[in-house]
């Protein structure tokens, strides 16, 4: 089982970073998710791997597997959902007003030039 | 009453805004005044209540606040010490000029939702200076991102979302690598405790010694992503250059929660003296510190536009706390508060006149000609106060700041002592490029100034971030002594650690 969590994640990363690169919005996304799965099965592991024992001290059961790492997932998960939904609206708001879904910064001369003055500070 | 207030104090920076700031996103989202009033209300108790912190922390020492009553290492604790009550004090102090600045120029008209996310951005600020948890860290490092992305693209507009989706997406793939630093950490030691860690690491036995390394170096990764430290520097010109202006000056405060970092994980859990890692982040962070340094006066030189000349100067002040930092001397760590407490008012300075500027002149662009700044002579005054800051000249803090980080880094002289010096002359250069250009440049095109307002609330707020560093200057002598006995404590953690065992249970 060991071995096939690690490549797991190894496979989940490698991917999640392959689309990272890819420099448009919705490959990114699905690679940020796809690193956030990845590094939630780490955690988990982080408790070690045990099959069949309860998160909790008890006397019925032989032994026990570590609960801390299974709140941090759920923390991690909470927080990696949350982070997603916020860089999907942005990145939606970024392409309805482009029309344009490329990531990286750049453009023609103007576009280092202090934020568009007209747009923004004229309103 | 006064009892439990004195008693639970130390959660109510983290407390406060995280009540007052849904407050103000629900009950008064359509009232503006009452939003401007209670979130000035909260930054004003929350500067009185870090004067008391640094208090409290000045005449006991480190303390530590057990959330929900749980004992040390199995429980999420706060610790306040002196380092963490100055950051909150710092945070509390700028928010409370930059609020004034918002309020007096309009911004938070431009958009929806600017004071409660303002508040969560302290909110998380405030925690993550607090808490003395690895895991905690994380959580209050998302809480101050998720609310820097929302007052990011405050007042959207094109290129500033689309710098926010970089933004963001940058540090998403940061806080996955903090994730996995730390779940390393914890398969390793089975603690998440930061004073326990300190236990722990340096017990472990030889066979961990490459893993602990491994979670050591993401360690740093992800805090110098926050920190902006070169090679992990490119994602904050944008950033800061596309931040509306005022936003842009509170996040002066944000690379410093990195530097922060840097110093509490790497004096306290892998300090230089620990076998499993040796001097290697020292090794890493000195040349890393240079180029950081190197690289941001270069921008400054070579800036196109007075925002991106600000967030340039961020970065170089960034490379001379870490060089000060990587040295890991309680000297040079004095210094390095000292430059750090300074840089953090200049640059929020900088960034908040080349807003002023921005507003008055319609473009922030050093290339090129454009209207005549309005009201130019106190504008170009309040430029030449923080050029001189950033700068590091006499007779503002940063030329105290740098002397002292000179003086400290006597015994690795060579290198660091050339590169702050030459950074400083290319510095110097490029505000007075960029100041001689904004300033009297202008005069080719022959237009009149465009009329503005004068926002006296603004102009004033500029000029008590100004009579903040004059203090600074003038007060060296004691905060210097101060910041001696905190940069001793934290290079002999003993009293830190020794405040988070198990302790006694009641």
């Amino acid at each position: 089982m060991e071995y096939l969590i690690a490549a797991t994640i190894g496979l989940l990363t490698a991917a999640g970073i392959y689309l990272l690169l890819r420099l448009r919005s919705f490959p990114v996304i699905v690679g940020l998710s796809l690193l956030s799965y990845a590094v939630n099965v780490f955690i988990f592991a982080a408790g070690r791997l045990a099959i069949n024992s309860p998160p909790i001290i008890s006397s019925a059961a032989a032994g026990y597997t570590d609960p801390l790492p299974q709140a941090l997932v759920l923390t991690a998960i909470v927080i990696s959902f949350g982070m997603t939904a916020v860089i999907l609206i942005m990145a939606l708001g970024a392409y309805l007003g482009s029309g344009d879904d490329r990531i990286n910064l750049q453009g023609p001369e103007g576009a280092d030039i202090a934020p568009a003055a007209t747009a923004d500070r004229g309103a | 009453m006064t009892a439990m207030l004195s008693s639970h104090a130390m959660i109510l920076p983290v407390v406060l805004p995280a009540m007052l700031a849904p407050l103000i996103a629900m009950a008064m989202r359509h009232d503006l005044l009452l939003q401007r009033i209670f979130g000035l209300a909260g930054t004003v108790l929350l500067v009185i209540l870090s004067m008391g912190l640094l208090w409290q922390a000045t005449v006991s020492g480190p303390t530590v606040y057990r959330l929900g009553d749980w004992p040390a290492p199995f429980g999420i604790v706060l610790v306040l010490d002196r380092l963490s009550a100055m950051m909150v004090g710092l945070t509390s102090f700028l928010a409370l000029f930059i609020q004034l600045y918002v309020i007096g120029t309009g911004w938070d008209a431009r958009g929806k939702h600017f004071h409660a996310l303002f508040l969560f951005q302290l909110m998380g600020l405030n925690g993550a200076f607090l808490t003395g948890d690895a895991f905690n860290l994380f959580v209050f490092f998302e809480v101050l991102l998720i609310a820097s992305y929302g007052l990011m693209i405050h007042g959207a507009g094109q290129e500033r979302l689309r710098a926010g989706v970089q933004y963001v997406a940058f540090n998403l793939v940061g806080s996955t690598l903090f994730l996995f630093a730390l779940a390393t950490i914890y398969s390793v030691t089975g603690t998440l405790n930061m004073a326990d860690l300190a236990v722990k690491v340096a017990a472990l036995p030889e066979g961990e010694h490459a893993l602990i390394r491994v979670c050591g170096v993401l360690m740093l990764l992800v805090f110098a992503i926050k920190a902006a430290l070169v090679p992990l520097q490119f994602w904050l010109p944008g950033t800061y250059a596309n931040a509306p202006g005022p936003v842009a000056a509170l996040f002066a405060v944000m690379t410093k929660v990195g530097a922060y970092a840097i110093l509490r994980v790497f004096t306290l859990i892998f300090p230089p003296g620990v076998a499993a890692t040796g001097p290697l982040f020292a090794d890493i962070l000195m040349p890393a510190a240079i180029a950081t340094l190197v690289l941001g006066a270069v921008g400054v030189l070579g800036a196109t536009s007075l925002a991106r000349l600000a967030a340039f100067a961020a970065i170089a002040s960034m490379g001379t706390i870490l060089l000060a930092l990587a040295a890991f001397t309680p000297a040079a760590t004095a210094a390095a508060l000292y430059y750090l407490l300074h840089s953090t008012l200049a640059g929020a300075l900088l960034f908040l006149v080349s807003d002023l500027v921005l507003d008055r002149r319609g473009t922030g662009t050093l290339r090129g000609t454009a209207h005549p700044v309005a009201q130019s002579g106190l504008i170009a005054s309040l430029f030449f106060v923080a050029a001189i800051g950033m700068a590091g000249m006499p007779p503002l803090s940063g030329f105290l700041g740098k002397l002292m980080v000179l003086d400290a880094l006597r015994s690795t002289a060579t290198l660091a002592w050339t590169t702050i010096l030459v950074t400083s002359l290319i510095m110097i250069l490029g505000f007075a490029r960029a100041g001689s250009h904004l300033f009297w440049k202008s005069a080719a095109v022959d237009d009149a100034p465009p009329d503005h307002p004068p926002e006296a609330l603004a102009i004033t707020a500029a000029f008590g971030l100004v009579a903040a560093l004059v203090a600074l200057a003038v007060f060296a002598g004691p905060v210097m002594g101060w910041l001696q006995v905190a940069a001793q404590a934290l290079h002999a953690p003993a009293a830190y650690i020794a405040a988070n065992t198990l302790g006694i249970v009641p």
